[in-house]
């Protein structure tokens, strides 16, 4: 098969767009950024790529709620473009801001009767926080996170706390193995350092067949070894460790 | 119909905005324990909304249901008002009509995607407050929950049901009558009008337009007002200056020209073939070569005076309208990161010891650091470097001095507007925002300002910016303008002049698309409205360049035309509203002549207390707030965005040390990195201005080359920020450093690229017994530089990496306490200012450049604030890695040295290098004939101790938690 195309797709405020691009690139997939503008205007052009990928940023400065008018405009006029992108086993990948916008749009599969039954909210602290965060992953659901188990990667928002509508709805949601990603603890300390609040230290989620997934933390800011906030402490590693979601998502079409 | 839809949060959720306001209540002793609840407020104006209309966007706009619960109903209705508190008194707090409201206009956007139509939507804040009573309700509102520079406070119900959208605008000429006014007349008019203009100048202006035999009209008079601010045309440091010191008098006719300027000149020549300076002092920032496709663009802007005012707003606008310097250098540079310094006063000073008219100090650094943070982040520029300085002098008058680096392709370097291109705005709208701000940031600021020059504060809106940036990048590669600058102080008026100086100008006002109605044509020129870009189009390529604008939301229009005239005209529909010469504008300002005098301070010696322990004054020093962590601040910043973050600005084992620099890789396929850094110290400014200077190029030069830069690819830039420089002794100050500047910039060959001062940083007021007092600020240089290395992984950081090695001191240590944080914790003064051996610096920086890129230095750390004993124990802390030192071997030259200066003095050009034992042969011999020796080495336990030899007691003894604990703690908030 030929090298995957992917849709990163940028809003008014999206910043994350480039280096994303170049970490799929560098995972040999073959990126494109498309405006949204763009991508509302013809919604068919989606039907042209393997990954949808919504990058970090400010998508319309966050303003009313991060992620929120970004995730109006997919349930207005993008809803069905997007659930046949779904169906036909494509990935979706929703990197901090991005996650904020795929929880709010429903494309994470939260939404039942009542409305979402899961968000991402303000952090506990009430203010922005950029820090590296060290991982785990529950399960094996996730097609990004296959074969991996532990991570450290850079975080840096200010609405990344995950909140599930009760205990009911997140103990479903972790049965389903859909919770895959957990803020961890440091060596020799059995609580998780959980930077936001997030319930359950839940730092990334995928929808129930593992092909649509939303997580706090920037992978692509851990592609080159020189990121790594320690590498000068550290023997030399020949890529950063978030590279390796880059590949899986890849791999996953060749 | 207004319908108002409020957001809560839920029972069940912290109520952070309602924990603000109640800490700081406490924090201003105005009540403890205040019980506050709060909410989010959205006006919706609509003919034709209807409440399920309201209430689905309640649900699905504005509200997250699992945190927050809506109320909407029509505006007024009493469920609004209802206490979710039992006794909560309501407050209101509003931006005031017409100030910058970015959610709101995000807000229509969302609603309108809905199907909805409607005209507006206001936020608005709302408070419920256990007051004990109106007074004290009043109080809160006024310091705690509004800022009357921007935002309204209703208390009680509001009292309008709709919202206010501007009336409109009848045109009518004004012209001014200058003519037969006297000298005292002229200087009223000037002081009225809010032109800010000087005797000399005024009177220039009514001889002028009495040649033409007419009045000039209003815009005529306020263009020449902007054209000739000190803010646009830094007429004082540009002027001519009859200077005088100890060693003589010198006559200068324009005196940044015959300094700064004239050193890089100098250096570019002797560089000949090899110059790698691109573009200094023309355009909106300094350019420098990076690489065989791009350049570097690097400017530094102060926004002192609004940020004095309003430290969120200012700081805010500072950050945008710096970005906006890169993006309107050439034909446009890509911002990659940012960096800024702030100073203040103290903030734990007592509310009751703050003059009337001026905020606690500590609001303002919450302020502006949350305003950086907010612009910045939306940005998505990395913000990578910065400082905070602390000095009671600032209490009125805060520093907030913020830069940006851009990348720029060689062909795109350079920029010249083409006769017959159309003069074309690009991005946000103009309304009556920060109209005099070019005018009012050249004038002292007094207890008083806040409500003479509201219209100069501002709030910005980072998204509109970001949406600019990201079209004119596109734009610029599809080479379809031939110039760019930025709307910045003087708004159009400032932007037009500028690129038609040497052309002319027709401009057609009532084109400008605007906020609202009601703007006159005057309104229109000088607004300085954010988020503006001006270029010059060619006629053929103006269809592409508004579609390419359409297609990503970004306005663009078409408000007049360069031509070859030499006049700038501006027309309102068909009338003729301005007709003046450029040349008038741009030359004929009056010779602002001054007088300077500096007398250096008298040498005072400074009386050292002598004891056998310093593992107190140590402590003392780590935690005074200079010296103190930043990291509450720094981890607000998003450093990392662009992907090219590789060396943070908090590093070491525990990732919270105190990086010397920071370096990131512009580009993502390259290894080559950019490297940024700063220096300053206005205490030494207090002893002799030249040396703080020099002190403060030092610095920032050896905290760039600590972390691995090539010093010969160095290039700084200068912020003078000033008091009030018609006192000749102040100026004196100034002229000195300038020199220091010129001396010190040729022997390191480091050039200067650009700079910007900000002159009358002085704040008045009257005192409880009627007089009149005027705070000035210490004389506050900042100098920031810009370095490069070939190779991002050859850079070091300054954590001690293993037990085992040895330390070495790099440079010689002196008797220079004077100014020193030891002096300062201790309130001494005298004493000798640090000092730079220029000739010295340079080998030393060039030797221990060598070391690093052979890969000999597993750490290094410049010494600075607090000298040796500080620089060992952040190494130490950050590395989680102990160290012992012993004094006897550290380098001091000829006389002997108390041990109280070799752990203290400020000394410059030094080092601490951790080097292991198997390369410490190559490293000695690097550095051959550079003072240096090995004072030290790393050891497994978690200590630091200084002794004068081995086995003498120690000196300092102290475990590296508790250094850590009390370097942390004073600006944990």
């Amino acid at each position: 098969m030929p090298q995957p195309r992917i849709l990163i797709l940028r809003a008014p405020g999206t910043n994350c767009d480039a280096e994303t691009a170049y970490a799929f690139q560098c995972a040999g997939g073959q990126p494109q950024v498309l405006h949204l503008n763009q991508l509302l205007e013809s919604p068919h052009l989606a039907a042209e790529y393997q990954i949808l990928c919504l990058p970090g940023g400010f998508s319309y400065g966050d303003d009313v709620a991060a992620g929120r008018i970004f995730a109006n405009q997919i349930r207005h006029h993008l809803s069905d473009v997007l659930a046949t992108f779904r169906e036909a086993g494509k990935l979706i990948l929703g990197i901090c801001n991005g996650f904020q916008v795929l929880i709010k749009s429903g494309l994470l599969d939260t939404d039942d009767s009542q409305g979402p039954v899961a968000s991402l909210v303000w952090n506990n602290s009430g203010r922005f926080l950029d820090t590296w965060v060290r991982l785990r992953v529950d399960g094996n659901q996730c097609v990004f996170l296959a074969g991996t188990d532990r991570l450290f990667l850079p975080i840096a928002h200010a609405e990344g706390k995950f909140v599930a509508r009760d205990q009911q709805v997140l103990d479903q949601l972790g049965a389903a193995g859909q919770l895959a990603l957990r803020y961890d603890s440091a060596p020799g300390e059995t609580e998780a350092t959980n930077p936001n609040g997030s319930m359950a230290d839940v730092a990334g989620m995928c929808d129930a067949t593992g092909r649509v997934f939303g997580m706090m933390p920037h992978p692509e800011r851990f592609i080159d070894p020189t990121q790594h906030p320690q590498w000068t402490r550290l023997a030399e590693e020949p890529e950063g460790e978030g590279l390796k979601l880059f590949r899986n998502a890849v791999g996953y079409f060749c | 119909m207004l319908w108002e839809i409020d957001v809560h949060p839920r029972a069940s959720q912290t109520d952070h905005e309602a924990l603000r306001v109640a800490a700081e209540a406490a924090d201003l002793g105005i009540a403890n324990n205040l019980g506050v609840r709060t909410a989010r407020g959205f006006l919706v104006e609509s003919p034709s909304l209807t409440a399920d209309q309201a209430a689905q966007l309640a649900d699905e706009l504005f509200a997250d249901a699992l945190v927050e619960q809506p109320i909407t109903a029509p505006a007024g209705d009493a469920r609004l008002a209802e206490p979710p508190n039992k006794n909560g008194k309501l407050i209101h707090v509003l931006l005031k009509p017409g100030v910058m409201d970015p959610v709101a206009l995000s807000a229509e956007a969302a609603a309108r995607d809905f199907g909805f139509s409607l005209d507006a939507i206001r936020t608005l804040k709302k408070y419920w407050i256990d007051a004990t009573d109106d007074q004290q309700l009043q109080t809160i509102g006024n310091r705690i929950l509004a800022n009357d520079a921007i935002e309204q406070v209703v208390v009680g119900p509001l009292p309008f049901d709709r919202l206010q959208l501007g009336s409109e605008y009848d045109f009518e000429l004004k012209n001014i009558q200058l003519s037969g006014l006297d000298d005292r007349q002229l200087i009223e008019l000037s002081r009225t009008g809010q032109l800010y203009l000087q005797l000399a100048e005024m009177q220039t202006i009514q001889r002028h337009f009495a040649e033409l035999g007419r009045e000039p009209t209003d815009v005529e008079l306020e263009t020449v007002a902007q054209t000739w601010s000190e803010h646009c045309s830094h007429k004082t440091l540009a002027g001519r200056i009859a200077y005088r010191d100890e060693q003589g008098e010198r006559q200068f006719e324009n005196m940044l020209k015959e300094t700064i300027f004239a050193a890089t000149q100098q250096l570019r020549s002797q560089w000949a073939q090899d110059d790698w300076c691109v573009s200094v002092f023309r355009d909106n920032a300094g350019v420098v070569r990076f690489d065989d496709t791009f350049n570097l663009a690097f400017k530094v802007e102060t926004h002192n005076h609004p940020s004095a005012l309003e430290p969120y707003g200012g700081a805010n606008t500072g950050i945008g309208g710096v970005i906006r310097d890169t993006i309107g250098t050439g034909l446009g540079a890509k911002p990659i990161c940012n960096t800024d310094v702030f100073c203040f006063a103290l903030p734990d000073t007592p509310s009751d010891d703050l003059p009337p008219g001026v905020l606690p100090p500590k609001q303002v650094m919450r302020g502006v650091v949350s305003g950086v943070r907010d612009y910045g982040n939306r940005m998505g520029i990395p913000t990578v470097n910065g400082a905070v300085y602390f000095d009671q002098r600032y209490l009125g008058n805060p520093l907030v001095y913020c830069g940006n680096v851009g990348l720029i392709p060689h062909d795109k370097t350079f920029k010249e507007p083409q006769p017959g291109d159309l003069i074309v705005s690009v991005g946000g709208r103009t309304g009556r925002d920060g109209i005099h701000g070019a005018t009012f940031s050249s004038a002292e600021l007094t207890s008083e300002s806040e409500s003479l020059s509201g219209g100069a504060v501002q709030i910005g809106n980072a998204i509109e910016e970001k949406k600019v940036l990201d079209v004119l990048l596109a734009i610029r590669d599809r080479g379809l303008y031939t110039a760019i600058t930025d709307c910045g102080a003087g708004g159009f008026s400032s932007a037009v002049g500028e690129m038609g100086e040497e052309l002319g100008a027709e401009v057609w006002l009532d084109r400008a698309p605007v906020k609202y109605e009601g703007l006159s044509y005057t309104e229109v020129w000088i607004s300085e409205a954010q988020e503006r870009m001006v270029l010059s189009v060619p006629p053929e390529s103006w269809d592409e360049v508004q579609s390419m604008c359409a297609a990503e939301s970004v306005e663009a229009t078409v408000l007049g035309k360069f031509v070859p005239t030499g006049r700038l005209v501006l027309k309102y529909q068909d009338t003729v509203v301005a007709d003046v010469s450029m040349d008038f504008l741009h030359n004929g300002r009056p010779p602002v002549v001054r007088e300077a005098v500096y007398e250096p301070a008298p040498a005072k010696p400074l009386i050292i207390p002598q004891r056998s322990d310093y593992t107190d004054d140590l402590l003392r020093i780590l935690g005074a707030f200079n010296v103190a962590s930043k990291q509450a601040i720094i981890r607000q910043y998003d450093h990392e965005v662009q992907g090219g973050s590789a060396i943070k600005p908090l590093v070491g084992a525990a990732m919270d040390g105190p990086g010397d620099a920071a370096v990131v890789r512009p580009l993502l396929d390259s290894r080559r990195g950019v490297v940024v850094s700063c220096g300053m110290n206005p205490h030494y400014g207090d002893l002799d201005t030249y040396h703080m200077a020099t002190s403060a190029i030092d610095e920032a030069v050896r905290n760039c080359v600590a972390v691995g830069a090539d010093p010969t690819r160095i290039a700084i830039l200068d912020n003078f920020c000033w008091g009030d420089c018609e006192n000749s002794a102040t100026l004196g100050g100034l002229v000195r450093a300038a020199i220091a500047c010129h001396d010190l910039s040729l022997v390191l060959e480091t050039p200067f690229i650009s700079g910007k001062d900000s002159l009358n940083n002085e704040f008045s007021y009257v005192d409880a017994q009627g007089d009149k007092q005027t705070i000035a600020i210490p004389p506050s240089l900042l100098i920031s530089a810009m370095g490069q290395v070939d190779d991002v992984a050859q850079c070091v950081t300054m954590d001690l990496k293993a037990p085992g090695n040895l330390l070495y001191l790099v440079g010689e240590t002196k008797d220079e306490l004077g100014g020193s944080h030891f002096a300062l914790v201790h309130r001494l003064s005298g004493g000798a200012v640090p000092t730079v051996n220029p000739q010295r610096a340079k080998q030393t920086f060039a030797a221990l450049h060598a070391t690093i890129r052979a890969g000999l230095v597993r750490s290094c750390h410049d010494l600075s604030e607090g000298g040796l004993a500080v620089a060992a124990a952040e190494m130490a802390f950050a590395g989680e890695i102990g160290a012992e030192l012993e004094l006897k071997t550290v380098p001091v030259g000829k006389s002997s040295l108390q041990a109280v200066a070799r752990l203290f003095s400020e000394s410059n050009t030094r080092f601490l290098c951790e080097v292991s034992e198997e390369r410490a042969d190559e490293f000695e011999t690097q550095l051959a004939g550079i003072p240096c020796a090995c004072v030290g080495r790393t050891v497994a336990q978690p200590q630091l101790t200084i002794k004068e030899a081995p086995g003498s007691e120690p000196l300092i003894d102290a475990n590296l938690q508790d250094l850590k604990t009390i370097w942390q703690k004073p600006l944990d908030w």
